[in-house]
Order: C-alpha cells, then structure tokens, then sequence
C-alpha cells in the first residue's frame, strides 16, 4: 500500500516530547505504580485500566485522527477473546490446544480482519451513521455469540483462560500481569503518537478534515480509511487477548451493548484529541466503576458514575484532557499576569 | 504530556484512601454483600439485600460478640463482573466472609473463584446452577438453600397427574439456571410419561418474544415457563395479546412477587398455574408467617411478600450468623473452624429445617404451589403440597442422578 511507504520519520515536535522530563515522570510513575499499590489494585485496578485504555485507544484513534467513530472496538476485542478460548484452552475441554505463540497472532489477526471488515462497510457512511452501523455490527455479533451454541458455547461462553507460564512467571499473577498490560499500552500508546505525525497520520487527520479535498490531490482516501481500521483492529485485538486472560472467561456479557458504550465512555470522558485521552479515561472509569459503591452505596452509586460522566462531558467536550488543559492555560495566564 | 502525572497521582491517591478505608476495626467484622443491583434482575437483587439485612437485624446486627458490617459490591448478573464484584470484596475490602451471589452463572464463576481463596468462606445468595456444588464444588463454597432443580420438586408430578397434562412446551431463559430448572421438572414430568415437545431458549431481557410464541405447538396441553423479572411480565403479556390460551406451569421465579405484583391483565393468564419453589407466599407455618410479618415491617416499600431472594439470602445469611455465634467470630485461623461449623449445621428457618449434604448443598423443604387470588384481589400462591427434605439428586442415588449428564439445553429430552 502505498500511504505506508510514506511513513518514514518522526517529526521534530515529537522527538522533542520524548525528551520531556514530564514524560519519564509518567513513565516511571506508572513503572513503579505496582512496587507500592497492592495486588489488587495493580491487578483489578491498574491492569483492568491498561486493558480498557488499549481498546478505547483504538477508539479515539479512529474517532480523533480519522473521524470515525466505532462502536464495534469492543466487539473487535471480544472475538480476539473468543478465538484464544477455542483455539487455546478453556474449562469445557472444547479448546484446540494449541500453544500460545499460535493462538495470540490467529486472535489478533481475527480481530484485525473484523476491523477491516467493519471499517470497509462503515466508511461509506459519514458522522452518525457510522456510530449507528458500527453498533450494530456490535449488537449482532453479542447476539451471535449469546445464541450460536456450536462456536461461542452460548450465554455461558468459555471460562478456565489462563495465560501462558513463561520464563518461570504466572503472567495471570499481578505484577507480571500488570507489566506485560503497560507493555501492551505502552507500545500502542507510542504506535499511535508516532503514526499521528508521519505522513499516514498527517494524511488520515487532512482525510478526516475534508476528504474531497485529499481525493482531488491524489490521495487514495478509502485506502488511508481502510488502513486506519485495521490498525485500529490490532490494538482492539491486544486489549482483547489481555482481557480474556485478564478475566479468565469469556461471555456475550463481555461484549454486550453496555460494554461497547462503556469503551465509548471511556475515549469521550478521557478525550479523544490525544493518545493519553483513552487511558486517563480508563483509570477514571475503572476506579468509578470499583469505588463509587464505597462513596455512594449500594443503590444510588451508578447516578453518581452518571453524573460526573455528564458534568464531564458537559464542562469540557474534550474530556478530562481538556479539563486538564484549560486549567494549566488559566493557571498560565494567572502565573505570567503577576 | 505533562498533564496525566497529576491527575494519576490524583487518582492513584484516591484509590489508596479509599482501600485503607476499609481496614477493619477490632470488634466490628465485616462481611461481603454481593447482589445483582444493575441491569435486568435489579428488582431481584434488591429484595434480596432485604433478606439478608433482615437476617442481620433479627441478630441484632451482632454475631459472635462482634458487630457485623456489611461490605456490599453489585454485579450485573454477568459472570464477568461477579468475579470483578467478589475480587474487590475479598482483595481490596479484605473481608473474610462472601454472601452471594444472585443468579446461576455467577455462582459458578464464584465457585471458581472460591478455589483460589481457599481461606476466604463463600456462602451462597441465591445462585441455583446445580454444577455449582453438584460436580467439581469448591470446598469452601456453601449453598444452604437448594438448587434450581431442587426447587422444582413435586411440581411435574403435580401437572401430570393432577392436571391431567401430557405434552408440554417449554420457554425459559437461555442460561444455566432455567436449564436447571426445565431439568427438575422434566425429571418427575418425563419419568410419569409426560412429552416435553418443543423447547424455546430465549436470552435475558428479550423484549420481544413473538418468534418464540409463534414456535409454540397449537395441539400443547400446557406451557411451561421459566422467566424472571420483566422477561416472565413481557412473555405473560405478548402471549395473551397474541391469543395464547394454553394453560401456564410456572418456574419458581416466574410465579415470584415480582411476576405477581406487577400489574396487568397477565394477571387472568398466571390464575391456577401450578409452579414449584422454596417458598410459598400463604403456607400457614408459624415459622414462615412471622417471617412476612418481620419483612413487612422492616421493608414497608419492598414487595407483598417476601420473595424466593430475600429468603434465600435470610437463610444463607442467617447461617453465617449462626456459625460465627457457634465460634465466637473467632476467623483467626483463616476460618478453618467456620468453615467446620458450617458443614455440620443444621438450623430451622423460615421455610423449614435446613441441612448440608457432603457437597454442602442445602437440604430443605420444597413447595408445590397453584395461583390462587386473594381476598383483597392480589394474587398469592397457594400450597398444594409439601415436599419435605428434598435433596439435590432428587432423591435419586447419586451415580444413578449424575448419569443423567450434565445439564443443558438439550438434555434432557422426552419429546
């Protein structure tokens, strides 16, 4: 293909982030997080928002840089779950077997294929309509595993999924767990920044800008499109093999509509203008999601989880990240005014 | 970039206060709550919170010398977020002790998840997979009420020989607790010479069931229902608008409160539908009398009558207080000598005397019961008969029951 050629350097403003002490902070930050929190919140807090983070990533890529927003990211996710438990192993016995270096590429390919799939069906679609399309793909395909019986074993899907024990460590233990989900994000994370300002990146956000405009100078803006879903499918795909041994099982429940809301949720609550915007969602979503009914109680703490997802969406429309950036511009104006 | 290490320590700050929060205090011992507060059972999960509050303030909220506190988590009925639910109980709550949870597939998610904790003791809510305790159980998992074929008991017999039905259709949900209950039923029913002829599976929270009403055979004497909550109303209500006359058998929790106290005109349709469960709105036992008179009191704005979840989780509930009296709230030894206690209890409870089999599965009273109407107009099921000391191979020896296969949509079969 012939926009990938054209992806060669990093552009200077984003070496020059590289170097920022600010971004090593983070970096160690989230590298020494798991030495001081406890398992579980290194395992059910951290790793849980990593994962989350890596799939609504491939949301707010395809939604910031291309303009196009899926809901479907989470179904894409989900079938990458599905084919490690039947391909590997899993409690019923109905698993393949096969190893995990075999299942880990068939699953991510699967899931990439189903991007690819979804994304060329959704990009003659504009706006509102690929949201409408995407879900649903999305609704379908919880409906198809909750009922096809022969593949997807039904309501109750597949349990007994466990990652590999490798280099003598249980990678379902926290600390490993938690480092090979930073690695995962990690690496996305930096995918999707350097992709955003190489050609492919530059071009996709001109596409998204004003897809005439890109056609009439040549570009090829279904191919641009089309490559911006399948890398939008690898990362769902990662994000689902981790969340399938994250969880250890596999149900419709894991992909129903709640959950594909969830991951829309969390880009648009993070902000989808930047990488970081998904993660920063996650981490706030999944500590909601686990602490609200300590705040709250038990029957009111989702119209808490609700009511800040509005006040957020409502004061800043670019998410938490905007939140964030408006307040260091007043703090700035207010620092320089003295 | 600079802008995400403030709001993650921010954040990461709050996440430790939080837990430390939750450290315990020398004489109060917290206790896991695990309900489903979200999605389609809510109404289910909330009446079962009932239960077990009431159970702890008929203990005046203490037991073994400490005061019990509850530590409550909700799951959507997923098995997904109960292990998420039931994970931050025991490893960020740090409680010792999980009473829950609701529905079946949880229970078997938390039956897995009991076998990694093996210091921590689960006692079920009202979770009736019969795999949960019957194969593979966890020997910390403990079920004081019965399964969801135990709770069919007596009832095929019942429609079989009393009501004179020979070919039946089924429609109920389609996951592992109504497999279990079409099971219990199809039991007795197939075993008297009855014919299950079609069956329908229909997902939780399907709103439109025209497809599985046109499926049902004209020439059925009756159709069995096992649907819960707004599933069992909505069925109730396109049948009769479709022109379903075929008289109704009900599963426990289609003839629930919650099915009965909703209104509408399904109500003619549910009148004289025989159904089987562990409880029975009007049994006149003592026991079971004070027990409505308690709820009612206590929860003025819960339902007419206490439903199978907040019985459920009383009982089960009850039986850890029970068994914490029993050993002073002495949890020292990771609770090896509740865990003692609790297989070797035996107590009375609102529906009769409770005991464990070797799977520490419930052995208790079942209720055969018919739709009656009240005095005052309200529906209420009426006892038509009692069976006493059910257990969960149906009285069954236990190879000869687990024969039969493991439960599931096509097994078993009578057409």
């Amino acid at each position: 293909m012939s926009v990938m050629e054209t992806t060669t350097g990093v552009s200077a403003e984003a070496r020059s982030m590289a170097g920022s002490p600010l971004v090593w902070g983070v970096a160690a930050l989230l590298l020494v997080y798991p030495l001081v929190a406890t398992p579980f919140l290194t395992f059910q807090v951290g790793g849980y928002a990593l994962i989350l983070g890596t799939i609504a990533l491939s949301l707010s890529f395809l939604a910031g840089y291309g303009g196009m927003v899926s809901l479907s990211q989470m179904s894409a996710a989900g079938l990458a779950g599905y084919v490690v438990a039947i391909f590997g192993f899993n409690s019923f016995g109905s698993g393949f077997g096969w190893p995990w270096w075999l299942v880990v590429p068939i699953a991510v390919l699967a899931s990439t294929a189903f991007s690819v799939g979804v994304g060329l069906l959704a990009i003659r679609t504009e706006g509102i309509y690929t949201i409408m399309i995407t879900l649903a793909i999305g609704v379908a395909f919880f409906l198809l595993a909750q009922q096809n019986y022969a593949i997807f074993n039904g309501h109750s899907g597949f349990a007994g999924i466990a990652p590999p024990v490798l280099f003598g460590l249980n990678w379902r233990d926290p600390l490993p767990f938690y480092y090979l989900a930073l690695f995962v994000a990690a690496v996305f994370y930096l995918a999707v920044v350097y992709i955003a300002r190489a050609p492919f990146g530059l071009a996709l956000q001109a596409i998204r800008d004003n897809p005439r405009r890109m056609r009439a100078l040549g570009y090829n803006v279904t191919a641009h499109r089309v490559a911006a879903w399948a890398l939008a499918g690898i990362a769902a795909g990662f994000g689902g093999v981790l969340l399938v041994w994250f969880n250890g099982r596999i149900s419709p429940g894991t992909i129903g509509v709640d959950r594909l809301i969830d991951i829309l949720v969390i880009a648009i609550v993070g902000g989808t203008r930047r990488p970081a915007g998904a993660f920063l969602g996650a981490i706030f979503f999944v500590l909601l999601d686990t602490y609200a009914i300590n705040v709250m109680g038990a029957e009111r703490f989702n119209t808490l989880i609700g009511v800040l997802f509005l006040a957020i969406v409502l004061f800043s429309p670019d998410g938490l990240l905007g939140l964030w950036e408006k307040a260091r511009r007043s703090f700035a104006t207010r620092g320089s005014g003295v | 970039m600079n802008f995400t290490r403030g709001t993650l320590l921010a954040t990461a700050g709050f996440a430790l206060a939080a837990h430390f929060s939750a450290a315990n205090a020398e004489d109060t011992l917290k206790v896991g709550l695990m309900v489903t507060l979200e999605g389609a059972f809510t109404v289910l999960g909330e009446d079962g919170k009932r239960g077990a509050e009431l159970a702890l303030k008929e203990h005046n909220g203490m037991a073994g010398g400490k005061k019990i506190e509850w530590v409550v988590a909700s799951s959507d009925a997923s098995p997904d977020s109960a292990v998420r639910a039931v994970r931050k109980l025991v490893e960020s709550d740090g409680v010792q002790i999980v009473v829950g949870p609701l529905s079946g597939d949880e229970g078997l998610a938390v039956k897995d998840y009991a076998k990694t904790q093996p210091n921590v003791t689960f006692v079920n809510g009202t979770s009736a997979a019969a795999d949960t305790t019957l194969r593979d159980p966890a020997p910390n998992f403990f079920r004081f009420t019965t399964d969801g074929a135990q709770w069919m008991a007596g009832v095929g017999t019942y429609a079989f020989e009393k009501k004179g039905y020979k070919n039946v259709a089924t429609v109920a949900e389609d996951y592992s607790f109504p497999y279990t209950q079409v099971f219990g039923f199809m039991a007795e029913f197939c075993k008297a010479g009855g014919h299950v002829v079609s069956k329908s599976w229909v997902p939780i929270g399907n709103k439109d069931f025209s497809s599985v009403i046109a499926a049902i055979p004209a020439d059925v004497d009756a159709v069995y229902v096992a649907l819960g909550g707004a599933d069992g109303v909505n069925f109730l209500k396109q049948y009769q608008q479709a022109g379903g006359t075929a008289p109704l058998i009900g599963g426990s929790i289609t003839a629930d409160q919650s099915v009965l106290s909703s209104q509408g005109k399904q109500k003619d349709a549910v009148l004289g539908m025989p159904s089987a469960g562990p409880v029975a709105d009007a049994w006149d036992d003592p026991r079971w009398t004070k027990f409505v008179a308690d709820y009612k009191a206590a929860f003025p704005d819960g339902f007419p009558s206490p439903s199978l979840f907040a019985q459920g989780y009383f009982v089960n509930t009850k039986a850890v207080l029970l068994a914490l009296d029993k050993i002073n709230g002495d949890l020292s030894d990771n609770g090896v000598k509740l865990r003692e206690t609790l297989a070797g209890l035996e107590f009375d409870t609102p529906t009769g005397p409770v005991k464990l089999d070797k799977n520490r599965n419930g052995i208790a009273l079942n209720f055969v019961t018919e739709v009656a109407e009240g005095a005052d107009g309200g529906l209420f099921n009426k006892v038509v008969e009692v069976k006493e000391a059910v257990n969960q191979t149906l009285g069954q020896p236990e190879d000869e029951f687990l024969k039969l296969g493991v439960v599931g949509r096509d097994n078993p079969s009578c057409p």
